[in-house]
C-alpha cells in the first residue's frame, strides 16, 4: 500500500521536475524587509502551542488520546476548531482577494463552503459519533469487509490530505516570504517542522488546542478589520458600496481595469461560472467535498456524544457564515481604503504589493498600522500551522489506525506499537510535505485544493453515506464504486483546463469542464449501486443482515464509544 | 473488530419498541425535509447564477447601488445557521428525550 502510495509521489515527482525545466522562469518577488513585530507575536504564538503541547503531550497516552483527544472536548470547543480547520489562510485571503477584485463572485464561492454545514449535521454529524471512533473508515468498516474498505478509505485518505498539504505549504512559503522576510525553504521548514512537533507529541489534544486559539484570533482580528472597514463610511452601508463602486472606477490595478472595461457589475455574477454544468458541479464539490475531508470528519469523534457532535456543527456553521460576511466587507474595504493608496500598489505589475492576495494583509494596516499587521500576520502563520497539523494528523491516522491496525493486523494490535507507528507516520508526512512543498515552489498549486475536494466528494463522501444510509451496499460495491470515483475525478481534472492547459502546457483541455464533481460522483454513486445490486455472495448477504445492527447502534448510540476518563 | 458488538436480543429489543420506530421515523424525516431545504435554496441560488446572473444585479430600490444579490447572499448564510438551530432545538429535546425512554426501558 505504501509502495504504490511511494511510487506514485516519486512518479508525480519526476514528472513535476521536468515540468519545471520546461516552464518560464516565474519572476521572484523581491523578499521584503523582516517585519519585527510579526516575529515577535508570532514567536509568541509558538511559545503558547509548544507549551499546550507539552501539557498534552503527559495526557496522550492511549490511541483515543491521540486521535480523539480522549473523547472529552466540548460541542462548543469542537464547533471553534472545526470552523478553524475551515478558516484556513487560504480562504481568509483568498475568499477577499476574490471579492476585491472580482466582486460578488466571492460570495457565491463562501456559500458554496457553507452550505454543505447544514446537511453535514442533519444526515451524518451524530451518525458519524455513533458509529465511528477514529477515522471515517470505522464507518464504512462497520458491515463491510475490513481489508478493501480500509485501503481505499485510507488511500482517498491520502490523496486528499497530501494535495491540500502541497497547496497550504506552497502557499505558506510564499505568504511567509512576503509578511516576514523568510526565505520561501526557512518557511516551509519552520512550518513542517512544528506541525510535526504539534501532533507527534501533542496528539488530537494538541492540534485541537492550536486550532481553537488560532480560530478565535482569526476571528476577532477579521472582525476588527471589517469594523474599521465600516466605520470609514460610518457603518453607512449605501455609501460603503457607492465608494467601493467608485473605488473600481479610478483604481489603477489591472483586475479593476479589465471589470472596467468589459462592463462587469461588481454586485452582480461575474465571469466565476459560466454555464449550468460547471456552476452545479462546482457547488457539488463544495458542498459535499466538505462532508468528505478526513481532517474534519475526525474532528466528530473527538466529542463525547452524539448531543455534542450536532451541537459542534452548529457553532461551526454559524462561526464559517459570521466569517465568510467579514470577508466579504474586508475585500470590498480593500477597494476602498487600499486600491487607491500608492503605498500597497505595484504600480509595475498593476497589482496590490506582494499580489492581490494580500488584499487582507494590507487592509491590516490600513486599518490598524504597523502594530496590526505585525499581529495579523502572526495569526496568518498561525492559521496554516493549525490547518496543516489538523491535515498531518489525519493522514497519520489513516496509514497507522486503518492500514497498519486494521487492514494488516486484523484489528488485534499492541496499542504502544499502533501509537508509534502514528508517530511515525506523522513524521514521515511532515517530511514529505516539507519536501514537496519546496520542490512546487514554483508551480501553479490552486488546482490542488480544488482537486482535493473533488476526490472527497467522489471517493469518500459517497461510500460514507451509502454505508450509513442504505442497507444493500455491500464490500465489493463500495469497493469498485469508490475507486471509479476516485480515479475519474483524478482522470478528468487532469484532462481538464487547470492541468492539461495550465499546468502541463497543451493548446485545448481534452476534458470541457473546471470541475469533475457532477460526473465523478454520478460515477461512484452508480458503481456502488450497481456492483452491490450484483453481489449475490454470502459475504454480501451477511452484510445485509448487519444493517439493523448498526442502524439500531447509529439512532440510539448504544454500543458506540465513550469519552475516557481521566 | 472495533466495535463492541451489541447483544443480539438488545437490538431485538429495541427494534420491537414502538418509541424506537418513532425516532427513526421523525428524526429521518425532519432531517431530510430540512436538507431538501437547504439543497433546493442553494441550487435556486445556483441556477440563477448560471442561467440569470443579471436578476442578482437588480438594484434593491432605485438610487441605490446595492443590488439584490447582495442581501439574498447573506440571507443563504444566515438561514444556513437557522436551520442547523432548528435541528438542533428539536433534536436537544424530543429526540434525545425519545432515545434516553428507549435506553432506559432497554436496561
Amino acid at each position: 500500500m505504501k509502495t504504490i502510495f511511494l511510487s506514485f509521489l516519486i512518479t508525480g515527482m519526476s514528472l513535476w521536475h521536468r515540468l519545471a525545466w520546461g516552464a518560464d522562469a516565474v519572476a521572484q518577488p523581491p523578499e521584503s524587509k523582516l517585519n519585527i513585530t510579526a516575529i515577535a507575536m508570532f514567536f509568541a504564538f509558538v511559545a503558547v502551542t509548544l507549551g499546550i503541547t507539552y501539557w498534552a503531550a503527559a495526557r496522550t497516552k492511549t490511541t483515543k488520546d491521540f486521535y480523539a483527544a480522549g473523547g472529552g472536548i466540548t460541542g462548543f470547543q469542537n464547533g471553534l476548531a472545526i470552523a478553524g480547520d475551515y478558516m484556513s489562510a487560504a480562504s481568509f485571503l483568498g475568499i477577499s482577494a476574490m471579492v476585491f477584485a472580482k466582486g460578488y463572485d466571492g460570495l457565491i464561492y463562501s456559500i458554496g463552503f457553507l452550505v454543505g454545514w447544514p446537511v453535514i449535521l442533519f444526515l451524518m454529524a451524530e451518525q458519524l459519533r455513533n458509529l465511528g471512533r477514529y477515522t471515517f473508515a470505522d464507518i464504512v468498516s462497520f458491515r463491510l469487509s475490513r481489508i478493501p474498505i480500509r485501503t481505499l478509505s485510507a488511500l482517498g485518505t491520502l490523496f486528499t490530505v497530501i494535495l491540500y498539504l502541497i497547496a497550504q505549504m506552497v502557499g505558506a512559503g510564499q505568504l511567509i516570504r512576503t509578511l516576514f522576510g523568510l526565505p520561501y525553504e526557512y518557511a516551509v521548514i519552520i512550518v513542517g517542522t512544528l506541525m510535526i512537533l504539534y501532533v507527534a507529541f501533542g496528539g488530537m489534544l494538541a492540534t485541537t488546542w492550536v486550532q481553537i486559539i488560532k480560530a478565535v484570533l482569526l476571528l476577532s482580528g477579521a472582525t476588527f478589520i471589517a469594523i474599521g472597514a465600516l466605520s470609514h463610511v460610518n457603518f453607512d452601508l449605501e455609501a460603503f458600496f457607492q465608494s467601493a463602486l467608485e473605488g473600481v472606477k479610478a483604481s489603477g490595478l489591472a483586475d479593476h481595469k479589465k471589470v472596467v472595461a468589459d462592463g462587469k457589475d461588481i454586485f452582480a455574477p461575474g465571469g466565476l461560472v459560466n454555464d449550468p454544468i460547471s456552476a452545479i458541479s462546482l457547488g457539488m464539490a463544495l458542498m459535499f467535498g466538505t462532508a468528505g475531508l478526513p481532517h474534519i470528519l475526525m474532528r466528530f469523534f473527538t466529542v463525547a456524544n452524539a448531543k455534542e457532535a450536532r451541537k459542534s456543527v452548529f457553532y461551526a456553521t454559524g462561526f464559517i457564515g459570521y466569517f465568510y460576511i467579514l470577508t466579504f466587507i474586508i475585500g470590498f474595504g480593500a477597494v476602498v481604503l487600499v486600491a487607491p493608496n500608492p503605498q500597497y500598489v505595484d504600480i509595475v505589475k498593476g497589482t496590490l504589493m506582494g499580489g492581490n492576495n494580500m488584499a487582507a494583509i494590507h487592509m491590516a494596516h490600513a486599518t490598524g498600522g504597523d502594530l496590526f499587521l505585525g499581529f495579523i500576520s502572526a495569526v496568518a502563520f498561525a492559521t496554516i500551522l493549525a490547518v496543516v497539523s489538523g491535515l498531518t494528523l489525519a493522514g497519520a491516522s489513516a496509514v497507522s489506525h486503518d492500514i497498519y491496525a486494521n487492514a494488516i493486523c486484523g484489528g488485534h494490535v499492541d496499542e504502544r506499537i499502533e501509537m508509534r507507528i502514528s508517530k511515525f507516520a506523522a513524521l514521515s508526512i511532515g517530511i514529505i510535505a516539507i519536501y514537496l512543498g519546496i520542490q512546487f515552489e514554483k508551480q501553479n498549486v490552486a488546482f490542488m485544493v480544488g482537486l482535493a475536494f473533488a476526490i472527497a466528494a467522489s471517493a469518500n463522501f459517497p461510500i460514507l453515506i451509502l454505508s450509513i444510509y442504505w442497507k444493500n451496499l455491500t464490500t465489493r460495491g463500495a469497493f469498485i464504486g469508490g475507486f471509479l470515483g476516485l480515479i475519474s475525478t483524478v482522470t478528468m481534472v487532469i484532462l481538464s483546463k487547470t492541468v492539461w492547459v495550465d499546468v502541463l502546457g497543451n493548446q485545448d483541455p481534452l476534458f470541457p469542464y473546471k470541475d469533475p464533481a457532477i460526473f465523478s460522483m454520478t460515477l461512484a454513486f452508480v458503481g456502488c449501486w450497481v456492483f452491490s445490486k450484483l453481489d449475490n455472495s454470502t459475504q454480501a448477504a451477511s452484510e445485509r443482515a448487519l444493517f439493523e445492527a448498526q442502524n439500531v447502534r447509529c439512532e440510539t448510540g448504544i454500543g458506540a464509544e465513550g469519552s475516557s476518563k481521566h | 473488530m472495533n466495535n463492541n458488538p451489541v447483544d443480539k436480543k438488545i437490538i431485538e429489543k429495541i427494534m420491537g419498541n414502538k418509541k424506537y420506530k418513532e425516532l427513526v421515523g421523525k428524526r429521518s424525516r425532519f432531517a431530510w425535509i430540512l436538507s431538501a431545504i437547504m439543497l433546493v435554496i442553494y441550487y435556486s441560488f445556483i441556477l440563477v447564477v448560471a442561467f440569470a446572473p443579471k436578476t442578482l444585479g437588480t438594484k434593491i430600490f432605485a438610487g441605490s447601488v446595492i443590488s439584490i444579490g447582495i442581501p439574498v447572499g447573506v440571507l443563504i448564510i444566515v438561514l444556513s445557521f437557522v436551520l442547523t438551530g432548528i435541528y438542533v432545538s428539536r433534536a436537544n429535546s424530543e429526540f434525545d428525550a425519545l432515545t434516553h425512554q428507549i435506553k432506559e426501558e432497554t436496561k
